[in-house]
């Protein structure tokens, strides 16, 4: 069929299809990547502070037994982190973790070494207790719909006052719980594998670490709880039931918190109502530097756990170094406002 | 911290009208403020003082931080006990940012008492009620080297401070163990400025067991030849021990301390603590409210220990370990004695 005389035109002109642009510059795919692999960036600041230290100490720094004792220093602030990072994953925060676990700290040791029952009830009532805090916590931002961050101001001071209330503000020292209760000290019990000395607490922070991660990626609910943060209407609207998600998240929170109170126990030593006073704010520097998001829906507990890493390597370089403590708190604020500022930039990748 | 300085000032308030409207006017009033409501030693402090109260026929109102180093809630209850009308203030402070909250205070008519630690300037109070602390730590200091002997020139010393704040306690004490030691303590009101070899290094540990544990490792690390530890106080020094345990040194390693709270004399008791130093929180907070009611009355102020800028309240050395030299209390009398 011959051509119409307007079809002619089309000769010159191009027959792709439309089609977006292939090609991007070197930072727009190193943007591209971070946006889809976010525990990669900690990652690397991990890698390269344990280079920058390991060159400036030397050998003590690398040594096994070094490694391992950071990991032992982190444990509880890893553990109270991702339980911290749940809650941020829901655009929330929590300010009552480490107050929370320091309280259900307390009724551990209240119930076993002062009153004398079996560690069996004491532990539990722990756990109990984390998560009726935590309960107390969902239900005042889902229904009295109050701001996370105001709500757990709020039960951050509850909890604390009934702490010191509890405990007398009393320390239980180390050597009656052998003698009552040693069971409560059971995470602090050291393995040493090849020079290297880990506490059961490290190792049930990794546990940790890889059950959350399972159960966030591969189960409904892990889903749910980024669905919700990510934007609560559109979840709302898929069939989620947003409230009960956000209250469950808070009671699994409060029962990470139980659980990090019996680890505390083990690492601490002694149950101490006056230890982690700010261990809120560790646990969210460590989801922060993790690569979380504040505004929710994006982030990994594998990342807070480096985050925690991260943190504990710096203050144990810098002490080994000799670098005096007030400056060891100057780069810590600065990692963190580095760490935002950087998920604020990958936040911008548009794909 | 704001939030918190606001509660106060609210509860502070109603708590002023709500005895300024009393019918039973008469009884005169006295404040105590201490740096936390947390630790023990403040708790026995509020005790003794609310028992002097009563026996007295005052009326005593508490307040006190959140935190140590919370110096904006300690400004609004002095603030507020000067609108109260109280006769005088008992007060811990966190630190000396309070010094001119207080000659407000003073202008306004109040006596001002420090308990526990001087102010600085210390003529910022009226009478200063505490602790030598360079004393105390000289006591701990003087035990340890008798206690060490000839291997004392070859100790390996880790020190383990309160915080970064440079808050007297924390200074005086440190030290105050290093000179009676005998080492050159240069700035007496420096922490850190000793160029001895013997010394590994200072850490922070906020005065907590946490703290003490993770500030003990990090010294080990640097140095694991470590055997003579100072700690602010006992819950740190309970720390120090459990790191001290997890690498089996604890056999090995000196620990000295500063308090004198009944954990730590059953420390002492146990080995865990060498020696402590205790103090007497009580004694503080009564001789306080005394020395106000009697200011009420006649308008005489308290004077100093001779010799000192402050009036002691004095210190005792615990241990099992006699020391040539070196007087000292066992610590089946110093749980008689120790407070919390």
């Amino acid at each position: 069929m011959a051509k119409q005389d307007f079809e002619a035109v089309l000769d010159g002109s191009d027959k792709n299809v439309a089609k977006f642009q292939q090609r991007r510059s070197f930072t727009e795919q190193v943007h591209h990547i971070l946006h889809g692999n976010i525990t990669i960036v900690p990652m690397i600041v991990l890698l390269l502070s344990l280079a920058v230290f390991g060159m400036i100490i030397g050998d003590r720094f690398f040594a096994p037994f070094n490694l391992s004792l950071i990991i032992q220093q982190v444990s509880i602030i890893g553990i109270l982190g991702i339980a911290q990072t749940l809650i941020i994953l829901t655009a929330g925060i929590d300010l009552s973790v480490a107050a929370i676990m320091v309280l259900s700290s307390v009724v551990m040791g209240n119930v076993a070494v002062t009153m004398g029952l079996p560690p069996v009830i004491a532990i539990p009532l722990g756990f109990i207790t984390g998560m009726i805090c935590g309960a107390v916590n969902g239900l005042l931002v889902t229904r009295f719909r109050l701001p996370p961050f105001i709500a757990t101001l709020g039960t951050w001071n509850i909890f604390f006052a009934l702490n010191l209330w509890y405990s007398g503000s009393q320390s239980i020292r180390s050597q009656a719980i052998d003698k009552t209760a040693p069971v409560l000290k059971f995470f602090g019990t050291r393995v040493e594998i090849f020079g290297t000395q880990f506490t059961y607490g490290s190792f049930l922070m990794i546990a940790l670490c890889i059950l959350f991660w399972y159960i966030l990626n591969r189960t409904a609910w892990g889903r749910h709880v980024y669905a919700v943060g990510d934007d609560p209407e559109a979840a709302e609207l898929s069939g989620i039931n947003t409230k009960r998600t956000l209250v469950s998240v808070y009671i699994v929170a409060g029962l990470l918190c139980g659980i990090a109170a019996w680890a505390a126990v083990g690492r601490v030593g002694s149950i101490s109502p006056q230890s982690f006073y700010e261990g809120n704010l560790e646990a969210i520097t460590a989801v922060v530097i993790g690569g979380t998001s504040l505004f929710g829906g994006r982030g990994s507990v594998i990342g807070t756990v480096i985050g925690a890493l991260i943190v504990g390597v710096f203050r144990n370089g810098l002490a080994l170094a000799g670098v005096d403590v007030l400056w060891q708190v100057f780069a810590i604020g600065w990692l963190i406002i580095i760490a935002v500022a950087f998920d604020q930039w990958i936040r911008k990748v548009s794909a | 911290m704001k939030h918190h300085s606001l509660k106060i000032a609210v509860a502070g308030t109603l708590l002023a009208t709500a005895f300024a409207s009393a019918p039973a006017a008469a009884a005169d009033k006295a404040c105590l403020i201490t740096k936390t409501n947390s630790n023990p030693f403040f708790v026995k402090m509020k005790e003794g003082a609310e028992a002097k109260a009563t026996e007295l026929g005052m009326e005593l109102m508490s307040f006190a931080g959140k935190v140590d180093g919370d110096v904006e809630t300690q400004i609004a209850a002095i603030e507020n006990c000067t609108s109260a009308g109280a006769k005088g203030i008992l007060i811990t402070a966190s630190d000396s940012t309070v010094v001119p909250a207080l000659e407000q205070a003073r202008k306004a008519g109040l006596l001002v008492i420090a308990l526990d630690t001087p102010l600085d300037p210390t003529d910022a109070a009226d009478a200063t009620f505490a602790t030598d602390n360079f004393k105390a730590g000289l006591l701990i200091g003087e035990w340890a080297k008798a206690k060490m002997g000839d291997s004392a020139k070859d100790a390996k010393i880790a020190l383990l401070d309160l915080s970064t704040a440079g808050v007297s306690v924390d200074y005086q004490r440190d030290n105050g163990f290093l000179q009676g030691f005998g080492i050159d303590i240069k700035d007496p009101k420096k922490m850190g400025d000793e160029t001895d070899p013997r010394i590994v290094g200072n850490e922070v540990t906020a005065g907590n067991e946490e703290g003490g544990r993770t500030a003990m490792e990090n010294l080990l690390q640097k140095d694991s030849g470590i055997n003579l530890v100072y700690t602010i106080n006992e819950p740190a020094a309970a720390g120090a021990y459990e790191a001290l345990k997890a690498v089996g040194k604890e056999k090995d390693v000196l620990i000295v301390s500063v308090d004198g709270g009944c954990p730590g004399v059953e420390n002492v008791r146990d080995g865990v603590i060498g020696a402590t130093s205790m103090q007497f929180p009580l004694l503080m907070a009564s001789l306080g409210v005394e020395a106000i009611a009697e200011f009420a009355k006649s308008g005489k102020k308290p004077e100093n220990t001779e010799g000192l800028d402050f009036y002691n309240t004095g210190v005792k050395l615990i241990t099992d370990t006699v020391a040539e030299g070196v007087e000292s209390t066992s610590s089946e009398d110093g749980l008689k004695l120790c407070w919390g």
